[in-house]
């Protein structure tokens, strides 16, 4: 070990292993249905697309865990967001594209994809 | 990337109730469900709740399942990790609420702790230097050596008020400083990871949940003083503990963390481990380098002071596992943030094993000023079984009993000891009424005892003589005369000792004679044990008239002192009796009773 950069550039390699530890109130939860339903209409791939993209653009401040059946068992792959402080938005019918978008625009930027969520689908 | 993390505890008590089962089998369920890819298996160190071992803890959510047998690996992972139920049946029950399961730190056993010292046990995994690293590790000893001097470090650990966590709780910074102002072409940098109270487990959890706080700790000490070689003092009984301190020497040497040129600021620094034998002394100072000199575990008269004369004659400092723990978070968060904490001369926080008569065993770290009570009754859960509270001791066989009116004296240092006791190095034994005082003096004097090395007279056979006074009190053919004799004896071995082992040897026997003379009294006056402990005082009697005749005591009598015949009452023949009491935990009339 030769300077603190090199320490630092370490530290921040490991940051997205060891973040998933941090549970903090203010933070935002991404939940995935993984009951059998959602396991067998695709949420696994979900689930780890979202993992991914949230750990690589290291967004510290989201988890990303799973759930049991919330009962739209039609609507799976079903995905929830919950903020505090603000509504829960439900995404349904989510694919792995799907949720890189729901990533970008609405877990980077703070804006939902409207389109995809569940007022939007079932209407 | 792992999207799950499942944190298996892998401290000495978790597993020992089987933590490398679950982990096999954790595996094998892992790759049987195609988790593989993405669900991480940590071992980690103590989660402090080793009464409720093994315990695993799941990332994200942090969700805190407790005694987990390995049958119950199979649906924690096809329910949690595949489908993400909580199983809640596995779930440690003080974290399911009606609103749902929550947050660990919001159960009365962690609610009012602050992790300094234990941080990141049960955090990190202690074989793995990124994981440490991640939790800022080793970024205190980068800013101390390319941007402190030495004299700066000890300014910040004076400033800090950090006293030595491992009995004495003597001024860490001016320990360093001493060290410092002597000059010599080699210092040594010591650890004291030789914890031998009973009971006492405080360290050894630092040692197995994060051993490189203690070689980053040691280093900036070293840098500080002056040292370019340090020594792990560790017990050879703590095999664990050992095995990650080794592999954690040899991560950090490959990392350049310990060898030449740290941080490229021509500070050289190695450390080395020594095992200890098993000697209760060798935890004395003196003893301990002199063990670590290759000689025979004996404490040498102070002055001269280790700081001027140590190891191998050379200046030397040895500060206790906790102690270093506490270093590294001071020079990141400033001595104002840890002075913050505690009393106002005792800084910081401290930790203490849990142990007895207590709901909650296991390790706790509190601010100083935390009162007794809150320890026992809110952290610890009370006494189970409905029983009284009687006394805890801390110190270890230095320390004495604190009675229930004390039980809201704020901890610290100069209270402990205001009252009679010390801190030590943090073992806590609760004590019920179902304790015999003198007993209790009588197993801690025991043990000191048989780890007296023998080298000074007032110790090796003071104790001895105040033993065998203890015992014809506990056979109840002392005469109050003895107790005034013994107390004498005490003071006399505690001044004339040559090391603390002898100076603190008495100090069980003088606080209970301070605080429950009385159960002293009935020992000598009316012969009885009033805890119902002391065997020679104690009879087993059966009761006439509650007796049916059953036979149950008379054939689970293991001296046959029971007689009687079928559906007649049945009676004991005390001359026979060994007084285990098995008769009276059988009989279903409750018939049996001692006196």
């Amino acid at each position: 070990m030769k300077s603190l950069e090199e320490l630092k550039a370490i530290r921040d390699a490991m940051q997205g292993q060891i973040g998933l530890r941090n549970e903090h109130n203010d933070q935002i939860r991404v939940v995935v249905g993984m009951a059998t339903c959602g396991i067998a209409s695709g949420a696994r791939p979900v689930l780890n697309t979202l993992f991914e993209a949230v750990q690589s653009k290291g967004l510290s401040n989201i988890s990303v865990t799973q759930t049991g059946c919330i009962g739209l068992c039609q609507y799976e792959p079903i995905v929830e967001v919950l903020e505090p402080g603000k509504d829960k938005v439900t995404y349904v019918k989510v694919t792995p594209e799907k949720a890189l978008e729901i990533v970008d625009k609405h877990l980077t930027h703070g804006r939902p994809v409207k389109e995809y969520t569940i007022s939007e689908m079932v209407n | 990337m792992y999207r799950s993390h499942v944190l298996i505890c892998g401290g000495t008590g978790c597993t020992s109730s089987g933590t490398p089962k679950i982990i096999d089998k954790l595996q094998k369920e892992i790759e049987k469900n195609g988790l593989t890819e993405e669900v991480s298996v940590v071992q980690t160190g103590c989660h402090g709740l080793c009464a409720l071992g093994p315990i695993i803890v799941i990332y994200p959510g942090a969700t805190f399942y407790s005694m987990v047998k390995e049958e119950d690996v199979p649906e924690i992972v096809s329910e949690h990790l595949l489908k993400g139920r909580v199983v809640t049946r596995l779930v440690y029950e003080e974290t399911v609420t009606e609103e749902g399961i929550t947050s660990l730190n919001e159960t009365d056993f962690y609610k009012k702790q602050h992790r300094i010292a234990l941080r990141n046990c049960g955090v990190i995994n202690p074989e793995c230097i990124d994981e440490y690293i991640a939790t800022n590790g080793y970024e205190a000893l980068g800013r101390v050596l390319t941007s402190y001097t030495p004299e700066q470090v000890i300014q910040t650990i004076l400033d800090s008020g950090l006293r030595g966590r491992g009995g004495g709780g003597f001024s860490t910074g001016l320990k360093w400083k001493f060290a410092r102002s002597y000059e010599d072409d080699q210092k040594y940098v010591c650890c004291n990871a030789d914890e031998g109270d009973p009971g006492a487990f405080m360290d050894r959890s630092v040692l197995e949940g994060d051993p490189h706080v203690l070689l980053e700790a040691m280093t900036i000490a070293g840098y500080a003083i002056g040292a370019s070689q340090g020594y792990v003092y560790v017990r050879a009984e703590y095999p664990i503990a050992v095995n990650r301190l080794e592999f954690a020497i040899k991560q950090a040497r490959e990392y350049g963390l310990l060898g030449k040129n740290i941080f490229n600021s021509g500070f050289d620094f190695d450390i080395d481990l020594r095992l200890g034998a098993g000697a209760f002394v060798c935890g004395e100072e003196t003893a301990l380098m002199t063990s670590i000199e290759g000689n025979r575990g004996e404490p040498r008269p102070r002055p001269p002071f280790p700081a001027e004369k140590g190891l191998f004659g050379k200046p030397t400092i040895l500060n206790n596992v906790e102690t270093y723990a506490n270093i590294p978070p001071i020079i990141l968060n400033g001595p104002e943030w840890f002075t913050s904490l505690g009393t106002e001369k005792s800084k910081g926080t401290k930790v203490f094993a849990l142990g007895g008569k207590i709901h909650n065993t296991g390790l706790v770290e509190i601010p100083m000023g935390t009162t007794l009570r809150e320890v026992v009754e809110e952290i610890g859960g009370g006494v189970p079984n409905g029983k009284r509270f009687k006394a805890a001791q801390t110190g270890g066989p230095s320390g004495g009993c604190i009675p229930a009116e004390h039980l809201d004296i704020p901890i610290d240092y100069d209270n402990l000891l205001s009252i009679g006791s010390m801190m030590g190095s943090g073992g806590l034994i609760v004590m019920d009424e179902d304790n015999c005082m003198v007993d209790i003096a009588k197993f801690f004097l025991d043990f000191t005892v048989e780890e007296s090395c023998g080298k000074c007279t007032p110790c090796r056979i003071g104790t001895k003589r105040l033993s065998e006074m203890l015992e014809k009190v506990t056979e109840g053919n002392a005469t109050l005369e003895d107790i005034d004799k013994m107390e004498e004896l005490c003071h006399y071995i505690s001044e004339n000792s040559l090391c603390g082992l002898g100076q603190t040897a008495s100090n069980p026997v003088l606080s209970t004679l301070r605080y429950f003379r009385d159960e002293y009294i009935a020992h000598v006056k009316d012969k009885r044990c009033p805890a119902g402990v002391c065997k020679s005082l104690l009879s087993y009697h059966i009761d006439p008239v509650l007796c049916k005749g059953c036979t149950l005591c008379a054939r689970i009598c293991p001296n046959d002192a029971i007689s009687g015949a079928v559906k007649e009452v049945h009676h004991i023949d005390q001359d026979k009796c060994i007084k285990c009491g098995a008769c009276m935990e059988k009989c279903r009339f409750g018939a049996i009773s001692k006196k």
